[in-house]
């Protein structure tokens, strides 16, 4: 193993996980209705393959794609469409076209899904195809499909497979639960997954604050004996989860500036993605349910639950014994970098991981901050897990300084709040940043525009040069045959 | 249910502005009460002053500013300017030049510039700089410090500081109870061609580890400090470098030519050494940014306190060290910005 060499800073938080982890994962009873999003977290969504009165059965495909960083979904209830309609979603934006199954209480099962007789006899690339047939995607927050992840892992020659089990945002317990539970899962998933991605070696990466689940993997392991299956167990610090953060820690390389960890030989996957992927392998089934942390202090019993992609949250805080004192944000993911939904009648996706509801309690003192001027103190930069100097930053986000923010690294910044976290004069630093990088996507797609509209320009007028030009010689070819003397019928005729 | 849909992240620390400037103040408390043991009550009179002043003029400049002046007076940031140009200062000066250094300190150093987090000066020191340029007799006249003789009570000093504080000419009643501090004493006798054993010898300008008087305030301040270290308030980088920016080469110097050139320790603990380390150069609004630059910035700011201190016109010197640093921190900050994750170096 390479030289252990640490990611800049980061910062232990106060976790809050042992609210939702002290219980076994609660299957929760088929809910009378999902809603799936076509978008999944992504930004790209999938193309409905059902029309409004379908029946459809568990497993059935309501959605393909051929965007690769879109995946199909799967009908996770036997039921009836009942609309496909612009719904509440926990997407960018707030909204997305939602495909909307009521369930008829049968347990049917779609004809499509049967076992995989060996995962193994089949070739990485048809191993990645089922994958992304099956709606695999990464179940660790991002969303992302896992087959193209696979491909461009492959593309790149990377020989380690990093399974993320860091899980190192407050409040989300999920994988955690899952490890304890179905470890010997998570292993056999990353088996098939280190084939999938043409990997060498495989490492499991475990948070040192999670006993539980290191004891039972590393018992998964033992039953597997293979050498290029290890674990590793890290220390607990956030955000040591974050991809580019994990593989420094775990492999000792940096990955590039506006690259990939495949271009660090690295391709990361959570380990309830590996999980999902031995599910798939085990009985065919496509990627129906998830293991969703729903806690915070505005539920009554927090608790991780197993539910079908598309329940509406209000389901799974109805499962957690409902809501409880005055809920004031229900938070899709953790403290730190979840996303504040406006409505709990939104469904489940694949990326959501975790259910927050906070309180006054939890969330008390952003809610009373105050923005006071930046004193320069540098808290910030001493935490930043990308070396950055968000104080920096801050003035080039508020100067609107494009140079600037591209050359202290905005696009470097992975969003994971610690700068505003910390921040003793209490500015949303976070949202500044994030504010500042679509100014820049704005500015370039912008600047793009106004190239394409210069080229089109530019063609156009050559085109009509070249039409002039054509017109011109063919006027000339004309002239020239009926000046030519042997034509001219007048000739000679004087 | 409808939600609200702020975004990430949901939490912070809540170690606001205000709680950094009165853990500082807290921090301080030691060396004051150091001060006022040893040097009499005079501190205090300069503290009321310096508080009402800046206060004033705070609230003075963001109503002129056309700003809102509550959130500003209630973070504590000019108070920590106010106690600190307080201990800088003669615990005799009259009133009214205490009043004028803090009200300068709040508007030339601070509010001209855009106020809090603005100022390229640490303001404190404009004050304390443009005092000493302009009244350097005031400015250079301590009480003689308690442990220096045993006849003088703490009482008498009260009087005298009183005294001193409303404007009295004190050469009339208190001959003998004011003289220079040990820093200048030194440079006098050095200047006089005595040596510095000789002048150490004498026992009425340092006592067993630093300057009389002094040297009690600067360990109290470095108490208070090695607090702010602890509880993260203060990072370690600027104190440390400006520590080592005056120790080694003064340590150098002492081991070259032990008759005229003072020994670290004498070094450490006399002056304004530890309330510069630790209070005055971490001012973060005028210091470097990144770790590396703080250590820049501090060893300049302990090297040019020891030029000064060495061959400058000044017995002391901090404060101009680090007004001189703080014109540097644009420049070390252009050339200390840290290696990005990822980035070539």
């Amino acid at each position: 193993m390479a030289a252990r060499s640490r990611f800049p800073a980061g910062l232990a938080l106060d976790t809050h996980k042992q609210q939702a982890c002290g219980t076994p994962i609660v299957e929760l009873a088929l809910p009378a209705q999902v809603v799936l999003a076509l978008d999944q977290g992504t930004g790209y969504g999938a193309e409905p393959v059902v029309a409004v009165g379908a029946a459809v059965a568990m497993g059935t495909l309501v959605a393909r794609t051929d965007h690769p960083f879109a995946s199909a979904l799967h009908a996770p209830l036997a039921g009836t469409v009942v609309a496909i309609e612009t719904r509440a979603a926990a997407v960018a934006g707030g909204r997305s076209v939602c495909i909307v199954i009521a369930g008829d209480g049968s347990d049917r099962v779609d004809d499509g899904v049967t076992p995989v007789p060996d995962a193994d006899a089949l070739s990485p690339d048809e191993l990645a195809q089922r994958l992304r047939a099956a709606g695999i995607a990464g179940l660790g927050g991002a969303g992302f499909p896992t087959a193209t992840k696979l491909a461009s892992a492959r593309d790149r020659r990377a020989q380690t497979l990093l399974l993320n089990g860091a899980e190192c945002e407050p409040w989300i317990c999920c994988d955690d639960a899952l490890m304890r539970s179905a470890a010997d899962d998570v292993v056999l998933g990353a088996l098939i997954l280190r084939r999938a991605a043409g990997a060498v070696r495989c490492v499991i990466a475990i948070e040192d604050d999670k006993p539980a689940a290191i004891a039972a993997v590393t018992g998964a392991i033992g039953r597997r004996r293979d050498d290029a299956l290890t674990l590793e167990v890290i220390p607990a610090v956030y955000p040591q989860g974050a991809e580019r953060q994990l593989v420094t820690t775990v492999t000792g390389v940096e990955v590039p500036s506006g690259g990939l960890p495949a271009d660090a030989g690295v391709i990361c996957q959570n380990v309830a993605t590996a999980a999902a992927v031995a599910r798939w392998a085990t009985s065919g089934e496509p990627l129906l349910s998830r293991v969703v942390t729903v806690t915070g202090s505005g539920v009554e019993r927090p608790c991780n639950v197993r539910a079908p992609i598309g329940t509406p949250l209000a389901a799974l805080i109805a499962a957690s014994g409902g809501y409880r004192g005055t809920p004031l944000r229900l938070i899709a993911g953790g403290s730190m970098t979840g996303r504040a939904l406006p409505s709990d009648e939104v469904g489940l996706t694949k990326a959501m991981n975790c259910v927050f509801v906070a309180t006054r309690d939890d969330i008390g003192a952003r809610l009373g901050a105050v923005e006071l001027p930046c004193i320069r103190c540098g808290d910030c930069a001493s935490v930043c897990p990308a070396g950055l100097l968000p104080q920096q930053l801050h003035r080039a986000a508020l100067a609107d300084a494009h140079d600037a923010l591209r050359d202290l690294g905005v696009r470097d910044c992975i969003d994971c709040g610690l700068c505003d976290y910390v921040c003793p004069s209490q500015i949303p630093l976070a949202d500044r940043f994030r504010d500042a990088k679509r100014r820049l996507d704005e500015a370039a797609a912008t600047a793009q525009k106004a190239a394409d509209a210069r080229q089109r320009h530019e063609l156009h007028m050559r085109r009509l040069q070249e039409a002039a030009t054509a017109e011109h010689r063919a006027f000339e070819d004309v002239r020239r045959r009926v000046r030519q003397p042997g034509d001219d019928p007048t000739d000679g005729a004087d | 249910m409808r939600f609200d849909t702020s975004p990430a992240p949901h939490v912070i620390a809540g170690y606001t502005v205000p709680r950094v400037m009165f853990q500082v103040l807290l921090a301080l408390a030691p060396a004051g009460i150091a001060h006022v043991a040893l040097f009499g009550p005079g501190l205090l009179l300069q503290l009321s002053v310096a508080c009402v002043t800046a206060l004033l003029a705070e609230a003075a400049a963001l109503r002129w500013r056309g700003r809102d002046a509550a959130p500003a007076l209630r973070d504590g940031s000019v108070l920590v300017t106010a106690f600190l140009l307080a201990f800088s200062i003669p615990p005799l000066l009259p009133w009214w030049l205490g009043a004028l250094g803090t009200a300068l300190a709040v508007l030339l150093g601070k509010h001209v510039f855009g106020g809090l987090g603005q100022n390229p000066f640490n303001p404190a020191m404009v004050g304390y700089a443009i005092l000493l340029v302009a009244f350097p007799a005031e400015m250079t006249r301590w009480p003689v410090p308690m442990d220096v003789d045993g006849t003088r009570t703490w009482s008498e000093l009260a009087r005298m500081s009183f005294a001193g504080f409303c404007g009295a000419d004190l050469a009339a009643r208190w001959d003998g109870y004011t003289g220079a501090t040990a820093l200048d004493s030194i440079r006098n006798g050095l200047g006089l061609r005595y040596t510095l054993p000789e002048l150490l010898a004498r026992g009425d300008i340092a006592g067993t580890f630093g300057a009389r008087g002094f040297a009690w305030i600067n360990l109290a301040a470095l108490a208070g400090g090695l607090y702010l270290v602890s509880r993260r308030i203060v990072r370690w980088h600027i104190p440390v470098a400006v520590l080592g920016g005056l120790l080694v080469p003064s340590f150098i110097a002492h081991g070259l030519d032990p008759g005229i050139a003072l020994g670290p320790t004498l070094q450490a603990f006399s002056g304004a050494t530890m309330l510069t380390a630790f209070f005055i150069a971490t001012d973060p609004v005028s210091a470097a940014t990144s770790d590396r630059g703080r250590l820049w910035y501090g060893a300049g700011i302990g090297l040019i306190a020891w030029i000064i201190r060495t061959w400058g016109g000044y017995p002391d010197g901090c404060a101009f060290a680090v007004l001189l640093m703080n014109l540097a921190v644009p420049f070390i900050d252009r050339y200390t910005v840290p290696r990005i994750y990822g980035r070539q170096p």
